[in-house]
């Protein structure tokens, strides 16, 4: 396995908007020193509270924030640096990302097609290659589960979940090898949670794809990930390489986490915990 | 989008009144009945007959020719004032709006000088710095207005902007013209097409009351503001001279304000079914 992704050293801080002085230059620190990897086709998933700088590490990760410390490589390359035009364009559908706010991430005057044909058309310029897109959207429709039909819809006439199922598609038409994950099935009810993990279990190994998993729910990360980072106040406290020994945690904030999520059940060591876990996705 | 829009009555009836005034300001000289330059001196302030539909005014020139030959300076000067201040404002507040930082600032302090001008003064000005004349007006209502507009559109812009939809476009590497020109453009097309009829109805008003102060369109080019200052001479002996331009000029910028509520309705896609 070869690393796909590794940002080494983050460091993000935004101008405060309460000032206590005129003209101030006062930052909040949101990210201090991240530093993290992501193997080929490994999950990795980032835990915290709200708050805890984890959103904006996904802004950082896919490009949208320059950060002001650190460096991130893709695939060997560096997403920050100088870039002729194609190389950029190559580095672009490396990664493509999944939102939280399924209500927001799609433009609510575009079709179903249009939405994924918009990451087609990026795809087209990034490799220069001529693609059917009717019957691409009808490909990647029917590979996150949803009928040919919907291409036609607008968002607002979808459902949460078929909505998200629509991001996800749109997310793969560019042929990324790593999908971010930001709070992606946070927002969905828990019978929809699951089809949509299921779904991403399923699209990882049929794709071979890495993701990303940016949440705050424990039990998701459990139920998908390899490897875990706990993340508080911009910095990562604990990382947990085996998800299986997950309860083996030491650091108070994970622990602490971990106990809110599990209850009482976490004491009793990793075999018990994982038990119980399963039982609560099912 | 457009079925919405039609389905509405009053939309209907708003687009009605424009398109027939419009109509029949294109197809004046074969519609009216007299020459609108005519004298006929015998016959001045003549009740409504067959030969003058709506009577005539103190030069005993047909009102109703005039008014018919008004609405090519009132409804068309005011589109392409609209037109104007719409260009440039979109241009500006998007450019403001999606790319922030030192663009923004400039771009804005800009439209800040602009905005603390009162736009009828800045006008009378204009004016008189240029020279009186209709073109004058609707150089000086682009120049003072477009800040106004520049201001709208960029708070609208900046919503869109931190849409995770753009996100996405962003992260995927879209240019920034596709995100513009498909993202924003049609996103903020609601507000605009709303703004849109609002100024138009502010525009018709506009040229009309300065040609009624003497500065915009020159006596005897028939334009409703300077027919309302011609019957304004006459208020006390024959009232009635002042209501069909007024009457007009009340009914045109009705309809455009009306249109800008309906259109506002339209072009909520969820509102499409309900």
């Amino acid at each position: 396995m070869s690393t796909l992704l590794e940002a080494h050293n983050i460091r993000v801080s935004f101008k405060k908007e309460n000032q206590t002085r005129l003209f101030g230059k006062e930052r909040q620190q949101v990210l201090r020193g991240i530093s993290l990897h992501l193997e080929e086709g490994e999950c990795l998933g980032i835990i915290g509270e709200s708050g805890s700088g984890k959103s904006t590490l996904g802004r950082v990760l896919s490009g949208l924030l320059r950060p002001e410390e650190g460096t991130i490589t893709l695939d060997g390359q560096d997403l920050y640096g100088h870039h002729t035009r194609a190389e950029a364009r190559a580095l672009r559908h490396m990664l493509s990302v999944v939102f939280q706010d399924y209500t927001s991430s799609t433009n609510p005057r575009f079709r179903v097609s249009s939405i994924i044909g918009e990451s087609l058309r990026a795809l087209e310029h990034a490799t220069g290659e001529r693609i059917d897109r009717k019957r691409r959207v009808a490909e990647l429709l029917e590979q996150v589960g949803l009928p040919e039909s919907f291409a036609i819809r607008y968002p607002h006439e979808l459902s949460g979940g078929q909505l998200q199922r629509v991001c996800i598609a749109r997310a793969l038409a560019i042929r990324p090898r790593i999908i971010l994950l930001d709070e992606a099935i946070s927002s969905l009810d828990a019978s929809t949670q699951v089809q949509v993990m299921d779904l991403l279990a399923a699209l990882r190994r049929e794709l071979s794809l890495s993701y990303l998993f940016i949440t705050h729910d424990l039990t998701s990360i459990t139920y998908l990930c390899d490897r875990v980072v706990f993340m508080n106040q911009g910095e990562i406290v604990e990382q947990v390489d085996d998800i299986t020994k997950i309860a083996s945690i030491t650091s108070p904030y994970a622990r602490q986490l971990l106990e809110a999520v599990m209850g009482i059940g976490c004491e009793h060591g990793s075999g018990q915990e994982q038990a119980s876990d399963e039982a609560w996705v099912a | 989008m457009l079925q919405q829009l039609f389905r509405s009555p009053m939309a209907l009836l708003c687009m009605g009144i424009i398109f027939i005034t419009a109509l029949l300001g294109i197809f004046a000289p074969w519609v009216a009945p007299n020459d609108p330059y005519a004298n006929d001196i015998l016959n001045k302030f003549a009740g409504p007959s067959w030969q003058y539909p709506l009577g005539t005014d103190q030069l005993g020139r047909c009102v109703f020719s005039r008014m018919l030959f008004g609405i090519r300076p009132t409804l068309f000067l005011s589109l392409l004032t609209m037109l104007g201040t719409i260009g440039i404002g979109v241009v500006m507040g998007i450019t403001a709006g999606y790319f922030r930082g030192t663009v923004d600032e400039i771009i804005m302090r800009v439209v800040d000088v602009m905005l603390s001008f009162p736009s009828q003064i800045i006008i009378l000005a204009v004016v008189a710095l240029l020279g009186v004349d209709i073109r004058n007006v609707v150089l000086a209502s682009i120049f003072i207005k477009w800040a106004w507009y520049a201001r709208m559109i960029r708070t609208a812009t900046i919503k869109y902007t931190s849409m995770n939809f753009v996100l996405f476009s962003r992260s995927i590497g879209s240019g920034n013209f596709f995100i513009l020109t498909r993202h924003m453009l049609p996103c903020i097309a609601a507000e605009l097409a709303v703004l849109a009829s609002l100024d138009t109805g502010w525009a018709i008003l506009n040229i009309s009351t300065l040609s009624f102060l003497g500065l915009g369109v020159q006596a005897p080019t028939p334009e409703w503001g300077a027919m309302l200052n011609e019957a304004k001479n006459v208020m006390v002996s024959n009232p009635e001279q002042m209501i069909v331009p007024g009457l007009a000029v009340v009914v045109l910028v009705g309809a455009c304000n009306m249109l800008g509520d309906c259109l506002r309705d339209a072009l909520d896609p969820k509102a499409v079914r309900q």
